[in-house]
């Protein structure tokens, strides 16, 4: 038995002038290759997309509000829910930009951590774009293939702490724990692994008659509009602009490791999908370089910033001053000096960046995530523009949106 | 009498604060002669009422009528061929005014800078999508979260509430629950807004338990059927515990009988 | 046992086996629960996931749909937003009886930890929901095991759809 409702059948009051015989279709919310919801109205002559509106805001959970009522410390798993295929990377761009902040830096075991389970997060989150994106272009076999390998990365970051989705693995200041005993050998068999599990994803896929006819000349955006579009991350280098920020701004510890900038100057989806292999490629090797850092740094895990930080646990059960500290910080929150910052930082998907105003209180004046899928987002009007209906999906694939990020 | 509550701004506020704690601030640099920085303020000098280096980026700032022809010359004469972010910050309860920042990015030298405005409140500000095509969402989700009017915009529409939405979220004056039709926004357009009574009002404390909601809530020890009179108080019960977790799975199964 | 073997195929059919009409229905709906593919948020992700290679839902005769109409279950995996309700509750309409819903993750059950002005305060408000599956994540055992439970309810439940009227209004 069903109750009634209001809810009429949908007509949407649309802008568009319409002329001749051209169909207005809507796609989503709920599609099973919208990445989550995103909405498109879509006005089509023939097959060919005339005009495309993104309609966003589906999953508005107002997390930029909620960061103006939550002290530093308490707001940092809320991060997770930005881009939750890669959680670790919000919750460092989030720490990094506080920590600036505050002008403390994380002693070098925690940097090594870090930047280890950044790079674990972008191989997994790569997998995952790999998964989906066969799948909607309609590659089955790759989407099982792909999300067995991120199971295994997935354990790797149970293991470290706990949570298969929602890491919180970072703290301003630091990270929490120290890696548990046998994990650097389990990384170690993951990443040895690794390579030939691409070469099977690229083996399926590279040559592939079908996959290429999909993806080649699919979604082609130039140069210049990727830069005035805002584009960052693997869609800039996707067409032809070498710009990483690990590289050019280094954070963490990637100014002192080794590794290459892929780039590719096809400007279409196929390049973008080269792209992706070849970065996972690079994070393998980078993972492999950290491993011996592991253990030549000292075992210190926090930083050492009695105004800002606890002390470590043995600390704050032996000396009263730092319990009294510890109990400041967790009952009023950490008070950070006047100024804002801007911290941008590589995410899987593009430029990550936390813009923070503090006035001097607990509580955060302004916070503003820069999302690198919310700009990806508004250039579908553009890229969808002359395309097939078929390959609307696959555009959205090629462009990697997560709408945890998108709509925030 | 009633509790006072401050009008101008209904986020959260430290529940203690030292009287004589006066925040210090993140140290403003002088800008370096010689630099790639102080070119950028040597040509932007018209325009430019101040500038500091904070935190390794420059900020600058300008005049609101100024921002089109200020973004234009850092794209095309300091090559700032990036636009990463802009949105605005809500002053309105100490100077009635909006802070309107474009953080900007030169990808030849990795340099940022930070162009900075403010408006008054009933002010709108230049759109700046013929220079950065970005701007068509930034500018729309300013517009959304702030009510900041954005002339020369292509389509300027609330882009992540819905269009029948009231108010604007990031404002100060807007609480962190919504308000009144917030809270009753999803019932009034599934069902009308003569089930409010019917659906109840929201439940904002996760923690909250109605022991004479039997519907929802059990008490372990205390069960009643499903639906039951809530008024009649039932009768304490042995908890009994799931006889799976003890199964010794060290004894040997008994021969069964053999019926014959 | 060999003498009494029996070619069911070739001589006498199939065995007769006596049960309630109830039971054989209940039968066919538990055991072939179709979802909707209803992404919504972080917890979209552990549902894609069970239905991948290491915990492979099909195995459990559940198979995602991307069509409301041919669905019976329907998991809200996620927050919801209270842009996105209508939709909701216009899938959860368009769904054909019987029809099931699963709350999955502390977002759906109660708005979880966004207690904030966009955010439905729990799903049973827009939709009734047989199933509350705590977590945030939960993981994709936690979704398995919702669905086993699923299955037992609808074992109990009686086949004749009028019995079954949801007690609570939405």
């Amino acid at each position: 038995m069903q109750v009634t409702t209001k809810l009429t059948p949908f007509f949407e009051n649309l802008n568009f002038e319409r002329e001749g015989n051209t169909m207005v279709i809507n796609f989503g919310p709920q599609h099973p290759s919208a990445h989550g919801q995103l909405r498109l109205v879509l006005e089509l002559d023939g097959e060919q997309v005339v005009k495309a509106l993104p309609d966003i805001g589906y999953l508005h959970r107002g997390v930029e509000k909620m960061a103006e009522n939550m002290t530093y410390n308490e707001f940092l798993p809320t991060t997770d829910r930005l881009d939750y295929i890669a959680s670790t990377s919000n919750n460092y761009a989030y720490a990094i930009a506080v920590e600036k902040l505050l002008g403390i830096e994380a002693p070098r075991r925690a940097q090594v951590i870090r930047t280890m389970l950044l790079e674990l997060n972008r191989i997994m989150s790569h997998l995952f774009f790999l998964a989906t994106h066969a799948l909607d272009v309609g590659a089955m076999s790759v989407f099982l293939y792909a999300f067995r390998e991120r199971e295994y990365a997935m354990d790797l970051m149970e293991s470290y702490c706990g949570a298969r989705l929602t890491h919180s693995a970072v703290r301003i200041g630091g990270v929490p724990l120290d890696l548990p005993t046998g994990w650097l050998v389990e990384l170690q068999a993951f990443l040895e692994k690794m390579p030939e599990n691409i070469k099977l994803y690229e083996d399926l896929l590279t040559e592939n008659r079908i996959w290429k006819m999909r993806l080649e000349n699919v979604g082609v955006i130039s140069a210049e509009d990727a830069l005035s579009w805002g584009c960052t991350g693997p869609m800039l280098r996707g067409s032809g602009v070498k710009y990483d920020i690990r590289k050019e701004e280094p954070y963490e510890l990637y100014g002192e490791l080794e590794f290459d900038v892929p780039v590719s100057d096809r400007c279409d989806s196929y390049g973008r999908y080269r792209l992706y292999i070849e970065e996972m490629k690079q994070s393998v090797k980078i993972l492999h370089q950290l491993i011996p850092m592991h253990e030549e740094s000292e075992p210190q895990l926090m930083a050492h910033a009695p105004k800002y930080i606890s002390a470590p646990k043995e600390e704050i059960m032996t000396q009263n001053y730092a319990l009294m500290q510890h109990f400041v910080l967790v009952t009023q929150g950490m008070r950070p000096p006047k100024g804002e910052v801007y911290v941008p930082t590589e995410s899987p998907k593009g430029e990550l960046g936390f813009y923070i105003k503090s006035e001097g209180e607990p509580y955060a004046y302004r916070l503003k995530c820069r999302a690198p899928s919310f700009f990806h987002t508004g250039l579908l009007q553009k890229m969808l523009v002359g395309s097939y209906l078929a390959d609307v999906v696959t555009i959205i694939g090629s462009t990697n949106i997560v709408f945890g990020e998108v709509d925030r | 009498m009633r509790k006072y509550t401050p009008k101008d701004t209904l986020q959260k506020k430290a529940y203690y604060t030292d009287r004589f704690w006066v925040a210090p601030r993140v140290p403003r640099d002088e800008i370096k002669e010689e630099t790639h920085f102080a070119d950028v303020v040597k040509t932007l000098q018209k325009y430019v009422s101040e500038s500091y280096v904070e935190l390794g980026q420059l900020v600058l700032h300008i005049k609101p009528k100024d921002n089109l022809a200020v973004l234009e010359l850092l794209r095309d004469k300091c090559g700032y061929a990036m636009c990463s972010e802009l949105s605005a910050v809500d002053y309105l309860a100490q100077s009635g005014e909006f802070e309107i920042f474009y953080q900007m990015l030169n990808l030849t030298l990795a340099k940022r800078a930070r162009v900075v405005c403010r408006i008054k409140q009933n002010e709108s500000i230049e759109s700046i999508v013929p220079l950065f095509k970005m701007a068509n969402f930034a500018e729309r989700e300013m517009f959304d979260m702030f009510g900041i009017y954005v002339n020369n915009h292509p389509y300027l529409k609330r882009i992540i509430m819905p269009d029948d939405w009231s108010g604007h979220p990031l404002l100060k004056t807007y609480p962190l629950q919504g308000d009144e039709a917030a809270s009753w926004y999803e019932v009034d357009k599934i069902f009308g807004k003569e089930y409010r009574d019917i659906i109840g009002p929201e439940n904002r404390d996760p923690a909250k338990v109605d022991r004479y909601d039997t519907q929802r809530f059990s008490r372990v020890g205390y069960e009643v059927p499903f639906g039951a009179d809530p008024s009649v108080e039932a009768e304490a019960k042995e908890i009994e515990y799931s006889k799976t977790a003890f199964v010794n799975y060290q004894k040997k199964p008994k021969q069964l009988k053999k019926k014959r | 046992m060999a003498q009494h073997k029996v070619n069911y195929t070739s001589s006498a059919g199939l065995p007769v086996a006596l049960t309630s009409i109830d039971k054989l229905v209940n039968w066919g709906r538990s055991n072939s629960l179709w979802p909707l593919t209803y992404g919504l948020a972080c917890c979209a992700i552990e549902m894609m996931a069970s239905g991948a290679a290491r915990f492979d839902f099909d195995r459990f005769g559940t198979i995602f749909r991307a069509s409301p109409r041919q669905s019976d279950v329907m998991i809200l995996s996620g927050t919801l937003s209270k842009k996105h309700a209508e939709f909701t509750r216009r899938l959860y309409d368009q769904m054909t009886e019987p029809k099931w819903v699963i709350s999955m993750g502390s977002c759906a059950n109660t708005g979880g930890m966004f207690n904030t002005y966009a955010t439905v305060q729990g799903v049973d408000r827009i939709v009734p929901v047989d199933i509350y599956l705590p977590g945030c994540a939960p993981r994709p055992e936690t979704l398995q095991y919702a669905l086993m439970m699923l299955q037992k309810k609808i074992r109990r439940e009686s086949a004749n759809m009028n019995k079954n009227v949801k007690q609570r209004f939405v």
